[in-house]
């Protein structure tokens, strides 16, 4: 980065199965204006807006973001749309934070959505396409194999994707925002939900959510001049990455792909973090299927290949008095707007450094990460942010 | 030895330094969406000596839309072959936004090369159909306009306005048509007077078929080079000596449908105005667009249109700004101009521009 940047504005909506309540402009308009007032600033003090979403036939608007000018006062100024699969909301963060990281810009408003209820993301990611493997049933059918093997690679017990179905949602409870609140949740009521794709049972997915995020990403004067004015503390940005893979060829390493390991390194780097899982207070780690929780451990290098499990299993990545919490937000099990799902993961680690994520805080948490994937596990982006200045 | 222009925005110069296209055509129907772009994508390696190795970052602009199904970008991204992984990123814009984006990752001094692409078959469904679907979910879009219609009522804005004349518009395609004869990608090209062209019957009032774009599949790359290194691949690269880009309303209601203030506000940052421009390659659908969009951009008559035909000779949505930014790239890269404006638009009737200034060094 050629120069230090900063998180000073933070929004998100209450995530629900349905918002029936506004329209999208309302929706993404929510979350923009909570952010805004956050950081102190009105539409006005924004330099550009960039906005993210996954596949436009998940609410049947082909680039919304140009209805979308208006409500996100926009006009007059550059607008960007990013679309990176899943790991979309990240990315867009991303891409935001390197219009000010580059000093292209100084006050960079960005947000990410998703209203799901206003088509069907089932059937929208279902269409079969020449040439492309289909998903058929959805991204749960998709992922289903791949946990499989790596129960079997592993030799995890059965029982672990269920703790961590369980661990998301009582993290939820801590969090007024989180879409399910499941205030009885326990491994028995997980078990008894209906197996959907073998090995998850219905409440070892995410839901289906209606939801937006937004972030307002500022240059590093704007933002200590902001500090003093709000009263209320930055999340520096230490590091931020992204790869890619393709989809498959032959020998490609699905459970645990490059690409993940190639980011995790490259931002732990640029953060100069050596060891995650001793340096990182908390971490909140795109999770849409409970096993992916050990899976993206080892991914990122919290724990040895095939150790994933042990974590989770031991309630290392618990709120309740683990080492390393994972999504003490309650994550993407917990509130799943997919195109807002990776930005509410990023904003949520800045939460965690600015302390004021509320009952789900981390005890002084001064260093998270941001995590998102999509596609065919094969997109990456994260970031790390801090309480302190990056040297 | 030429050193690279300090450009307007950024503090890094960055250079266009490769090209290449697809022959647009109005129904590629051998190719998918990787089969059309492979061969581009080799070609721009070609012609920089580079491989994928060398490509530090990869963007590319595209829209599901087209195909009808989700994550069109993901099966593309198999033309690039991104193994070992890559920084990588797509808008769901035309891939001149692509352009920037990367242009912004060369800003940051770390990476040196980037891989931009685009692409679109308009031929997979009903682009007059699917187009009136990217407007206002719960105004407009239930009343599906289609673009034509909704392109009529700027141009007849313009008429109302007296800033231009049907023959005027029949001016804009007969040129077109004809320079594209000079252009093997080209769609439409003929040489044919205005007033044979004013015989035409009218598709939508006052845009008669010469005024319209083609229906167009096509697919094109490019490859970016920040710093000194572009001089080693080409002699003279195309130094993006200015770049930016605005958004307006999204309700024509409380748009000037005549004037186009993204388009002058882009132009006025990336410093068109600031020396003579020798071309321009105008990313205009609509014959009446051109116009609209030269007197935004502030050019005078001294500049060349659309040498290339332009987008009435070929228009592939989703690339079709790329490759203006490619055609004046073209220019510059063949000795025939020193500064040029390459501009691009996303969105129902221009509502989204973006421009830039391509210049050689001096």
């Amino acid at each position: 980065m050629n120069q230090r940047c900063a998180v000073i504005g933070i929004g998100q909506t209450h995530h629900k199965a349905k918002r029936e309540d506004v329209s999208i402009a309302g929706m993404v308009r929510e979350a923009a204006r909570a952010a805004l007032d956050d950081a102190g600033m009105d539409y006005g003090d924004i330099d550009a807006v960039v906005i993210g979403k996954a596949p436009d036939m998940f609410e049947g608007i082909m680039m919304p973001e140009h209805y979308l000018a208006g409500a996100l006062g926009a006009v007059g100024k550059p607008m960007l749309r990013v679309h990176t699969a899943g790991s979309v909301g990240g990315s867009t963060a991303i891409v935001a934070a390197h219009l000010v990281a580059t000093g292209i810009h100084k006050r960079v408003l960005t947000v990410a959505f998703e209203k799901q209820s206003d088509s069907d993301a089932m059937w929208a990611l279902s269409v079969p396409q020449p040439f492309a493997a289909p998903l058929l049933a959805g991204a749960g059918g998709y992922f289903a194999p791949i946990i499989r093997a790596y129960i079997n690679r592993s030799g995890a017990p059965n029982d672990v994707g269920m703790k961590v179905a369980v661990k998301d949602r009582l993290h939820a409870l801590k969090n007024p925002y989180a879409h399910l609140q499941l205030p009885d949740i326990d491994l028995k009521m997980v078990e008894e939900s209906i197996m959907l794709w073998d090995p998850l049972h219905y409440l070892e997915s995410c839901p289906s959510s209606d939801g937006a995020a937004a972030m307002v990403i500022a240059a590093e004067d704007v933002a200590t001049a902001q500090e003093k004015s709000t009263g209320r503390s930055a999340a520096w940005i230490h590091g931020m990455a992204m790869r890619s893979e393709p989809t498959m060829f032959a020998g490609r390493n699905q459970i645990n792909p490059q690409a993940g390991r190639d980011c995790a390194k490259d931002v732990f780097a640029q953060a100069g973090v050596t060891n995650p899982r001793k340096e990182l207070d908390c971490a909140e780690v795109y999770v849409p299927f409970s096993w992916y929780e050990p899976m993206w451990l080892e991914n990122l290098g919290f724990c040895d290949e095939g150790d994933g499990w042990k974590l989770t299993d031991s309630g290392a990545t618990s709120l309740d008095g683990g080492d390393i919490p994972w999504n003490c937000s309650g994550g993407v099990l917990s509130s799943n707007p997919i195109g807002a799902s990776g930005m509410l993961r990023f904003l949520e680690a800045a939460l965690q450094v600015r302390g004021m994520a509320g009952e789900h805080q981390v005890a002084d948490a001064s260093k998270a990460l941001g995590h998102a994937y999509g596609g065919g596990s094969q997109f990456f982006a994260m970031w790390v942010v801090g309480s302190d200045r990056p040297a | 030895m030429s050193t690279a222009p300090q450009p307007k925005q950024g503090t890094r110069p960055v250079a266009i330094v490769s090209f290449a296209q697809a022959p647009t055509q109005r129904r590629i129907e051998q190719a998918n969406e990787v089969e059309l772009l492979m061969p581009v994508i080799s070609e721009v390696y070609a012609q920089a000596n580079m491989t994928k190795d060398d490509v530090d970052f990869v963007c590319s602009g595209s829209t599901d839309y087209l195909i009808g199904g989700p994550f069109s970008f993901v099966t593309a991204l198999d033309a690039v072959g991104v193994w070992p992984p890559k920084r990588e990123s797509h808008v769901e814009m035309d891939a001149a936004w692509a352009l920037y984006e990367s242009w912004v990752q060369l800003q940051e001094g770390d990476l040196d090369v980037a891989l931009v692409y685009g692409f679109g078959k308009s031929s997979l469904g009903d682009l007059q159909r699917i187009l009136a679907l990217q407007l206002d979910p719960y105004t407009m879009a239930p009343l599906w306009p289609d673009q034509v219609s909704l392109a009529a009522l700027q141009a007849q804005a313009m008429i109302d306005r007296g800033l231009a004349t049907e023959e005027d518009f029949a001016g804009v395609a007969s040129r077109s048509r004809r320079d594209a004869m000079n252009n093997p990608n080209a769609q439409v090209a003929n040489d044919l007077d205005v007033a044979t062209l004013l015989k035409e019957e009218y598709i939508a009032s006052p845009l008669r078929r010469h005024c319209v774009p083609p229906l167009s599949d096509g697919a094109a790359a490019m490859i970016l080079v920040a710093g000194d290194r572009a001089f080693d691949v080409v002699d003279r690269p195309a130094w993006i000596t200015g770049i930016d880009h605005r958004i307006e309303a999204h309700a024509f209601g409380v748009r000037d449908l005549a004037t186009s203030p993204s388009t002058t506000k882009a132009a006025h940052m990336a410093g068109v105005g600031e020396g003579d421009v020798d071309v321009a390659e105008i990313h205009a659908p609509f014959a009446h667009q051109e116009i609209l969009l030269a007197s935004a951009l502030g050019l005078s008559s001294a500049t060349t249109l659309n040498p290339s035909g332009g987008p009435l000779a070929a228009n592939p949505l989703m690339a079709g700004g790329l490759i203006r930014f490619g055609e004046a790239a073209n220019r510059i890269m063949d000795g025939t101009a020193s500064r040029a404006v390459a501009h691009a638009t996303s969105g129902p009737i221009l509502q989204q521009n973006l421009v830039a200034v391509l210049e050689a060094a001096s």
